[in-house]
């Protein structure tokens, strides 16, 4: 049995790793993938101590401090289910089950889709999640941004560069997110803004090539190759039922990064700390490892 | 006879490097096709793929999108 479990590896989940290591304590990572959302994010320029870095170079940076302690991370694993068994807590992955005295959450989030007809049929067939990994495909290519946060600012922005025309369709009154980002996406020649616009559907033959919008009552189809969906994400929470969340599946956490339940902690974009940014997950992250390590001292 | 190996990515996608990085840790030798800059080769992804996402690798003709672990071990016959 462990002292610790630590499920995902983020920037939450690398930190707590981390922590985890200089404490000495005996623990594994279990993880789907590297990096977290960080690894997907564009342009980074307000991490502490790097003036610019990318998302993937940070995500590395990440990865190679952890490598640096030699922590045990099993990658590709996915926790399906957590599970109290008096003293001891269950892990139970895709491929295995594992049992520890504490566990520190950190799954973070993942996007959150369209609901929308041609959503699913054109996944990866010019719909996409990640403008980083997939936006070098789409030079002088006319796309659609759909959302209106700083993920939709992000992706713009990326996407600016690149592409063709970008289309940003939000459906609120105005553009969200950060008024320095907002403000490179408005000055965009080639942006053209759709407030206040709903997708109705995504359309084409063997790949996307428009996209029907309903502004203001009246409907609109744009043709484009690409789609990028950035309206938001949900939190990787599903697998453990019993803990409290709030009513977006965020796990509720104290100051302590203490869930409602002895022994499981939380630390990420997949509790309900306000903000969701890499420093803060990270920070919040050593904050969790700290309070395994406490309450393993005391019990 | 070592296998004919192509990995197709772009520069900024995470599991591009992590596929680049796992087949060089296992002494595999493979082309690397960067379809953000070579938009014929992009082309020839998506006509291989039947998909625009990142990556593809391409193991003698077998076409494997995604960095799918077990799938590239068993077709590469790696423990």
């Amino acid at each position: 049995m462990y002292d610790l479990i630590i499920i995902g590896a983020g920037p939450a989940g690398i930190t707590a790793a981390v922590y985890a290591s200089r404490k000495k304590m005996d623990f594994l990572v279990l993880t789907k993938d590297i990096g977290g959302q960080a690894a997907w994010s564009g342009d980074i320029e307000n991490y502490t101590g790097y003036q610019f870095i990318t998302g993937p170079e940070l995500a590395q940076k990440f990865e190679e401090h952890m490598r640096k302690y030699n922590i045990p991370v099993k990658e590709g694993e996915e926790a399906i289910e957590v599970k109290v068994l008096g003293e001891e807590i269950s892990v139970k992955t895709n491929k295995s089950e594992y049992k520890s005295k504490t566990i520190i959450i950190a799954s973070g989030k993942r996007s959150k889709e369209l609901g929308v007809s041609g959503e699913k049929e054109f996944k990866n067939r010019g719909l996409t999640y990640c403008a980083t990994c997939d936006g070098p495909l789409f030079a002088q290519k006319d796309v659609a941004v759909i959302g209106g946060g700083n993920s939709a600012l992000d992706a713009a922005l990326q996407l600016i560069k690149i592409a063709g025309r970008v289309y940003l369709v939000n459906n609120t009154p105005g553009l969200g997110g950060d008024l320095i980002m907002r403000q490179k996406v408005e000055q965009a020649a080639n942006v053209v803004l759709f407030n206040d616009s709903r997708v109705l559907e995504i359309s084409g033959s063997q790949m996307v090539e428009s996209i029907k919008i309903l502004k203001a009552g009246k409907e609109e189809s744009i043709p484009v190759q690409g789609v990028f969906v950035e309206i938001g994400l949900v939190p990787n929470s599903a697998f453990i039922k019993d803990v409290e969340k709030n009513e977006h599946g965020e796990i509720k956490i104290n100051s302590r990064n203490e869930t409602s339940i002895p022994a499981i902690f939380a630390a990420g974009d997949v509790t309900d700390t306000p903000q969701k940014q890499i420093i803060i997950a990270a920070g919040e992250g050593s904050k969790a490892a700290l309070s395994a390590f406490y309450y393993l001292a005391q019990h | 006879m070592p296998k004919n190996v192509k990995v197709y990515s772009t520069p900024t996608c995470s599991w591009c490097i992590r596929l680049k990085k796992f087949l060089k840790e296992n002494n595999i030798e493979f082309e690397d096709i960067d379809v953000g800059s070579d938009r014929e080769r992009a082309d020839e992804m998506v006509k291989i793929s039947g998909q625009m996402g990142v990556p593809v690798l391409d193991i003698e003709g077998e076409i494997i999108v995604g960095f799918d672990r077990e799938l590239i071990k068993q077709s590469l016959g790696l423990q």
